[in-house]
């Protein structure tokens, strides 16, 4: 009876395909935008906590000028070795501390040549960064002290200066200095902003100062803090000692600004997250609408469907069994644009994430939440007006115009 | 009337229908006596409004009535639920309307097929079944056509073929020949007759036309709502 049931109910869809199509459209674009958004939003919220981990523990990150509202000071004055040396000695609880000197250059190899981030550091940069290598070394003390020309290049500039060749140990000139790469760092892929972390070289602090910079001006330090101390505490303890370096009179605003990343970072965390649910809803509320479309369609269908139930009473079907026919269709029908729908938002959701270049996050929950609502709406919206029909005196529906 | 031991397959006994209520009430039934015995062929005639219709309603309980006693076989059918009423449709009746009333966009052995689906019927032997029908009709060929396909009077023969279908006792016919011209109608009657003839079909027409009543073998005249004459159709043979 139920097979039987299905068979009338695929005849009726089949003959109605029109109306059974526009049915399915608002279920699959409701479901399919739910399932979208949802999984879009996973995938960033994913990789934000990626990077959040990659940020190396307890990042404090220290840059000269103040940063909020009304306050940009951009002439601020820069930071120097002697400071860092400072942190460093008086600073307790530091893992490492390192200065970062950056700007654009041409870095050229043979006849390929790329504008890239230069970054003149030491080797406390791959302890705050958590930075390891694929191949090569890190900075000898003697090329730190000494200011030899060599650099480890970012996986960008490797594959864009020497495409499949390894070049370590081959010269790069970095504007006009030969520069030996003595290492490669192992490929980060994009920051959550969308910035690609691997397009970077990396020297020596002295030698980019002397034969690039021209200054001995540190443009950042990165500080990061030992696992078991306090980073509001380090935080307070570099604040103080720059302060003083800096000679600020009491009351006066810091030109200099220390800010823990794990927090900048979990605050953009909040913002996805929130910016996900906000997804969430404005797909849901297409869910809602789809789910209106298919009780429109329906209480419609059944209006004009009123005769056919008619006939099919006054030749011996029972009210139950033209309400399993017209069931059976509102849950096929719901079923079918739901399965479409989560192969088109899944589809759209896989084509967006590798476009953002983040993870592929199945959310089982949503998917099961949209599919089940589409269904409940279908089979309510089919059966219900089937109900009002099936109950009349045959000769009522048989009437009807 | 029939004299022996089997009781009329059709009786009504003082049969009212009543439409709206109040100043508004039309009584379209006002007190119905009639029998029928199983085999006859009773056309039903009247002036439009006269309560045809509603009659065929009641004997093909589509409709209740509003005051008195419909017995089938004997047996009082007041008490019928609507799912009783329903079975007894599937198992004894068959219906042939104006209008032809099949499915639209369903082919003819399709709609032929669809009293054998609510009797849970296999699908073999459904469609041997529905085949046959539509042969006994004339239609063969046209099995796979849908209603947008075929003639008035070759619809009207797929209606046909569906109430028939079932082996139905009482074959009830709502102004079968309505909408057909003058010949197909002629032919629609001679299936009809036939039917009732050869298979012993009771059959049960509303016309009004003369000489497609002359068909059956009685003739009922219903006047506003009450019978006005009951004779056999001298005509007829
Ligand atoms: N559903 C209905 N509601 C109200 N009045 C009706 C309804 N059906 C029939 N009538 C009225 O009942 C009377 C008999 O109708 P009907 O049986 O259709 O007559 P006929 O078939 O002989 O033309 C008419 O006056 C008609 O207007
Ligand atoms: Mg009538």
């Amino acid at each position: 009876m139920l097979f039987e049931a299905v068979k009338l109910a695929l005849q009726a869809i089949q003959r109605n395909a029109l109306r059974s199509f526009l049915t399915v459209l608002g279920i699959v674009i409701g479901v399919g935008a739910v399932i979208a958004m949802v999984t879009i939003g996973r995938g960033t919220t994913a990789k934000v906590s990626a990077d959040l981990a990659q940020l190396g523990s307890n990042l404090l990150f220290v840059r000269p000028g103040q940063f909020g509202p009304g306050r940009a000071s951009t002439d601020a004055k820069p930071f120097n070795t002697r400071d860092v040396e400072a942190i460093r000695s008086q600073v307790p609880g530091l893992r490492a501390v390192a200065p970062v000197a950056q700007k654009s250059f041409t870095v050229i190899y043979g006849a390929e040549n790329r504008q890239t981030a230069v970054n003149g550091t030491d080797n406390d940069y791959f302890v705050t960064q958590d930075w390891t290598l694929t191949g090569g070394r890190q900075f000898l003390d003697g090329e730190i002290r000494s200011g030899r020309a060599v650099c480890v290049l970012g996986e960008t500039v490797r594959d864009k200066l020497f495409g499949r060749g390894d070049p370590v140990g081959r010269n790069i000139r970095v504007k006009n200095v030969s520069c030996e790469v003595i290492g490669l760092l192992r490929p980060k892929g994009q920051s959550s902003t969308g910035a690609d972390l691997d397009d970077v070289v990396l020297m020596p602090l002295r030698v980019y100062h002397r034969r690039l910079a021209g200054n001995t001006d540190i443009g950042s330090i990165n500080v990061s803090a030992r696992d078991d101390v306090d980073t509001a505490k380090v935080q307070a303890d570099i604040e103080r000692l720059l302060r003083e370096r800096r000679n600020m009179l009491a009351g006066q605003i810091d030109d200099f600004s220390v800010r823990d990343m794990k927090q900048l970072a979990e605050t953009t965390m909040a913002t996805t997250q929130m910016l996900t649910a906000l997804l969430g809803a404005v797909a849901a509320v297409s869910l809602l609408v789809g789910g209106i479309g298919i009780m429109n369609i329906m209480l419609v269908s059944v209006t004009e469907r009123t005769r056919e139930i008619g006939i099919r009473l006054a030749i011996g079907a029972l009210e139950s069994q033209v309400l399993a026919q017209f069931l059976v269709e509102a849950v096929v029908l719901s079923l079918f644009g739901g399965l479409a729908g989560i192969l088109l938002g899944l589809g759209l959701a896989w084509l967006a994430t590798g476009g953002l270049r983040v993870p592929f996050v199945l959310d089982t929950p949503i998917i099961l939440i949209a599919f089940g609502f589409s269904a409940l709406v279908g089979v309510v919206f089919g059966y219900f007006p089937a109900r009002r029909v099936a109950h009349l005196d045959p000769i009522e529906a048989l009437r009807h115009e | 009337m029939q004299e022996g031991s089997k009781p009329p397959i059709i009786e009504f006994r003082g049969v009212t229908k009543v439409y709206g209520t109040g100043h508004a009430a039309v009584h379209a039934l006002a007190g119905v006596d009639l029998a029928i015995a199983e085999g006859e062929f009773v056309a039903i005639m009247g002036p439009s409004g006269s309560g045809k219709s509603t009659a065929m309603n009641l004997i093909g309980c589509l409709d209740k009535p509003s005051a008195g006693d419909y017995l089938f076989k004997g047996v009082s059918l007041g008490q019928l639920s609507r799912d009783q009423r329903t079975m007894l449709r599937r198992h004894f009746l068959g219906f042939v309307f104006q209008g032809f009333n099949l499915l639209p966009r369903t082919t003819a052995v399709e709609n032929v097929e669809l009293p054998l689906i609510y009797r849970g019927l296999p699908q073999a032997e459904r469609r041997a079944m529905a085949m046959t029908a539509l042969r006994r009709v004339g239609l063969e060929g046209r099995e796979h056509h849908t209603s947008a396909e075929l003639s008035g009077g070759q619809q009207q023969r797929v209606a046909i073929a569906r109430a028939i279908v079932t082996d139905p006792v009482v074959l009830l016919a709502d102004e079968p020949t309505g909408n057909l011209d003058t010949k197909t109608s002629r032919e629609i009657m001679e299936l009809v007759s036939s039917l009732n003839r050869e298979q012993g079909i009771t059959v049960i027409m509303v016309t009004h036309e003369n000489d497609i009543a002359a068909y059956a073998g009685r003739i009922v005249r219903f006047v506003d709502g009450k019978v006005e004459s009951d004779a056999p159709d001298r005509e007829a043979a």
